[in-house]
């Protein structure tokens, strides 16, 4: 099966490639890349006027099943996620039951063995049902497939278990990656503390929340010298940590997701479509994490795609669970938010959803002669407004749906198979 | 002359001329509570859902009496939330209703933001009577219409807002109304309840902590209940707040000689307010009760007296 | 829908003698003044009511209390209020209670606003009388409701409109026959 990707705009930050090359695959690896290539027997995409990036990663997002398939199955799922760009998601373990042995992380990779558009790289909790307590089988679940560490959902529990974790892993290879927050802090908090907060009548988070575990995280890993990777992060005072970690030379890592670089708690109302943890933060925040995207200091975006079935979050806004969807949003805001506005370069954007992400994975990823063929073609320019009620998902809790958009993803392209298509 | 509102869930978005024509609506009705019949039959078969989510005994009897005042029936929604139906009563409250169609809805819920889930939902006018910590409408406009009928006027006024703040829905809505008028807001209270972050909410406001400093020169104090009890939250022991907050005649004294003393009830004597100050001739809070009545029968009749808004108007009388 | 002013129904002049013969003929069919009080309903009654209080003050030297009421609470069809509710003050700051009152209002019709006007004044107490007093009586009565004492009858249609224009209100002073056209 040959598969020729023609007059596209190879765009790949793993070999510095900004060139107007073709990509010829067979089956599901990359058999040449090129100016003007040909092949007779070869199926054409025509990819005029579209960026050709490596396929983009999911660092975090949640896929319900096991046990929530009312919000969202790795079928749905990942069917958003296809529509997004994305080859590969990395699924947290919050689930029901809690991913939490290999048992479960098996019938995780069989079922999106069975259902799945895309990739589904599962990742393990940290403790037994992540209840802070005892450490999960770790060692097992890395042989049934998972690919990183976390509690997600939540914080891990203390800094002992902490260390604990980050010495098994990094024993093991793996990643761990921490939902920075304290809880006595957080407890109650529905949105950030700040004006908005009081003016609204809401209970605050303040952004110390985040920022001391992220502290907390930063000492173990100066402590073990082990990987940690930052999920989700909200505010400027936990990038100063990132950073300062880095210039130490610690394998310290983090991710902000398209939410946290659009939006403020000023865009906050009484619309459930807005509550998400970490909340929207300041603005300053926001400033501060567009400054670490562009200058390296973040590596990766990721979405924390969280589907919550619409009666739940059909509530006032103290009672609703926390969590927005993203797969089909996250390129275009990138696009609109990073790259129109001339604050980040385009490679530098691909490389947040490609080349970043790979290497908080420790794999590679890039578009060459050998390489496995996913890949992710998107347009800089085609107009579009994205619809909640059109969303491949089975939740509709997104604060931009209506939101007009000059960019989007066009083909998703998994192991040489064209998995979706706009 | 103002045009109906569909709805009255805040202050913060009225403007000055909306809060003076509801003080000034407010008169016929305090008139009225001196008639020996006090019933009219303004709202005769209109229907007034009363779902108070929250429990207060003061406010739902207020309410219900402005509208049986006016004539008009209620109905008794009474859902007690518990942790674990937090969300679902709410929901199911908006189709209870929906198949019900009362004329308006007078809510109170320990949510921010509650009332205006419901109003978004239903075609109905929703009347916030106070929701978690964000507004108290009507207890902002029965506070004003007591300063103004003591006072005179509200503009250039010294008020100075006593206690928890940060918790205190009552202190929002004043603080939303008075600074459309100009007066000079002084908040005092514990620190931690008397965060920096205030100021934003209004121009003129001023935070001062000692006690002392807040009640000079002050024409109105307003003291707030202290709630002793929080959930995520450390409290303060009684005798601490006392010793450096409760409102004694001795420290009343360093306000203004003719100052008011405002109070939104229920009162704890003894710990946010002497008793001696309570019931002293500087005490309004009598008189906030009586106005409460007033503002609310004024509110309902200009949510409810009047044709459905497809009736056409006949001009004949 | 516009109005045309078809004719003039009372003059200055016609009002003024008007009322001054109105205020006569309260004194006269009152048997003497004791208890009698005027309760003007808003909003001309009110003007109408304190002028006539002050020619009876002039030629009878007794000072006749005067009582404002506002209707707006005793309405029985609410769909005649409009988009803009307004509710003014009833300041009748005597009691009604065995008073001999005579209501004045500027133009009787249908008989509903005074009707109102009843319910509002027994809501105060337990008047002794209550007589009505109108400058124009228009006909058209839906209500089995009748004035003691009348400036002027006029006979109109459904279209018409009867416009009272008094000096306190309207700064200027006639009384206007006027047509709906649409």
């Amino acid at each position: 099966m040959l598969l020729l990707i023609k007059n596209g705009r190879v765009v790949d930050p793993a070999t510095k490639t900004d060139a107007p090359w073709d990509v010829l695959i067979e089956g599901d690896r990359i058999l040449r890349v090129g100016a003007n290539l040909n092949a007779n027997a070869a199926e054409i995409f025509d990819a005029s006027g579209l960026v050709v990036a490596p396929g983009f990663i999911d660092l975090h997002c949640h896929l319900r099943e096991p046990g929530q398939e009312l919000s969202e199955t790795i079928a749905t799922g990942t069917r958003a996620a296809s529509r997004g760009g994305f080859t590969a998601v990395c699924c947290m373990p919050n689930t029901q039951p809690v991913n939490d042995n290999a048992s479960v992380t098996r019938s995780i990779v069989e079922r999106a063995a069975g259902s799945a558009s895309v990739r589904v790289w599962p990742i393990g909790a940290a403790s037994m049902g992540s209840k802070g307590e005892a450490l999960a089988e770790i060692a097992a679940m890395k042989n049934a497939g998972i690919v990183a560490v976390s509690d997600d959902g939540k914080p891990i529990a203390t800094a002992r278990l902490m260390r604990q974790v980050m010495e098994y892993c990094d024993s093991l290879g793996l990643p761990v990656i921490d939902h920075c927050e304290d809880p006595s802090l957080f407890a109650g908090g529905v949105m950030r503390e700040g004006p908005s907060s009081l003016r609204m009548g809401l209970q605050g988070i303040p952004a110390q929340s985040e920022s001391i575990c992220v502290g907390r995280d930063v000492e173990m890993a100066l402590l073990t010298g082990a990987r940690l990777h930052v999920a989700h992060m909200s505010a400027k005072r936990s990038l100063e940590y990132v950073r300062w970690a880095k210039a130490r030379g610690l394998r310290v890592t983090c991710e902000v997701t398209p939410h946290h670089f659009t939006l403020t708690d000023e865009d906050v109302r009484y619309d459930t479509r807005y509550k998400m943890n970490p909340p929207l933060a300041s603005r300053e925040d926001r400033d501060a994490l567009i400054e670490g995207l562009t200058d390296g200091s973040v590596d990766a975006i990721a979405t924390d795609h969280a589907p919550h079935h619409p009666a739940s979050k059909d509530v006032e806004f103290d009672g609703a669970p926390f969590g927005i969807t993203g797969f089909e949003t996250a390129l275009a805001l990138g696009l609109s938010e990073l790259v129109h506005t001339g604050k980040v370069p385009l490679l530098r954007l691909v490389e947040l959803f490609t080349t970043g992400p790979a290497r908080v994975l420790g794999i590679d990823r890039r578009i060459a002669a050998g390489e496995i063929a996913d890949l992710t073609l998107f347009s800089t320019t085609y107009e579009w407004t994205f619809r909640a009620s059109e969303s491949a998902s089975k939740s509709r809790n997104t604060p931009f749906g209506g939101r007009a958009f000059r960019g989007a993803p066009v083909a998703t392209i998994v192991g040489g198979r064209i998995a979706w298509r706009r | 002359m103002l045009q109906r509102l569909p709805h009255l869930l805040g202050i913060e978005s009225l403007s000055r001329e909306q809060i003076d024509f509801f003080l000034d609506q407010a008169k016929p009705f305090q008139e009225f509570q001196r008639h020996p019949l006090k019933k009219l039959a303004t709202l005769r078969g209109k229907t007034v859902a009363i779902a108070f989510f929250e429990s207060s005994t003061r406010t739902r009897i207020s309410f219900t009496t402005a509208a049986a005042r006016l004539g008009a029936d209620t109905m008794a929604l009474q859902a007690e939330s518990s942790s674990l139906k937090k969300g679902e009563s709410l929901i199911d409250t908006v189709h209870t209703l929906e198949a019900m169609k009362p004329d308006a809805i007078v809510m109170r819920h320990a949510s921010s933001g509650a009332p205006h889930f419901v109003a978004e939902r239903l075609e109905i006018p929703v009347l916030n009577a106070g929701d978690g910590t964000h507004e108290h409408p009507t207890q902002a406009l029965l506070d004003a219409l007591t300063m103004r009928d003591r006072k005179g006027k509200l503009e250039g006024l010294n008020v100075t807002i006593l206690g928890d703040i940060l918790h205190s829905r009552v202190a929002r809505s004043n603080i939303h109304l008075l600074s459309k008028f100009g007066v000079e807001i002084t908040l005092c209270g514990p620190s931690m309840w008397v965060p920096r972050e205030l100021e934003c909410l209004a121009p003129n406001l001023r935070r001062v902590l000692r006690i002392e400093e807040a009640l000079e020169g002050a024409d109105v104090v307003m003291a707030l209940r202290v709630q002793t009890e929080r959930i995520h939250e450390p409290g303060l022991a009684p005798d601490e707040y006392i010793a450096g907050y409760q409102l004694t005649p001795e420290r009343l004294r360093r306000a203004k000689s003719d100052a008011l003393v405002l109070h939104p009830g229920p009162m704890i004597r003894g710990l946010e307010i002497d008793s001696a100050v309570a019931d002293g001739p500087q005490s309004c809070v009598l008189e906030q009760v009586t106005n409460g009545l007033a503002i609310r029968m004024a509110l309902l009749y200009h949510l409810v007296a009047g044709p459905p808004a497809d009736a056409p108007h006949p001009a004949k009388d | 829908m516009h109005v045309v002013e078809k004719r003039q129904l009372l003059s200055a002049e016609e009002i003024s003698r008007t009322l001054s013969r109105l205020a006569h003929e309260i004194v006269e069919k009152s048997g003497g003044a004791q208890d009698l009080a005027l309760i003007g309903v808003r909003r001309r009654g009110v003007p109408l009511s304190q002028r006539l209080a002050k020619s009876i003050s002039g030629f009878a030297q007794v000072e006749i209390p005067v009582g404002t009421l506002d209707i707006t609470l005793y309405r029985d069809d609410l769909s005649t209020v409009g988009p803009q509710p307004v509710v003014q003050s009833t300041d009748i700051d005597f009691s009604v209670d065995d008073r001999d009152l005579v209501i004045v209002d500027d133009v009787l019709y249908t008989g509903r606003t005074i009707r109102a006007a009843m319910n509002g004044l027994f809501d105060l107490g337990r008047p002794k009388r209550v007589r009505l007093l109108v400058l124009i009586d228009r006909g058209h009565r839906e209500l089995p409701i009748e004035a003691t004492f009348i400036g002027k009858t006029v006979q109109t249609s459904d279209t018409e409109i009867v416009e009272v224009r008094l000096q306190e209100v309207d700064r200027e002073e006639r009384v206007m026959l006027v047509d709906r056209v649409p």
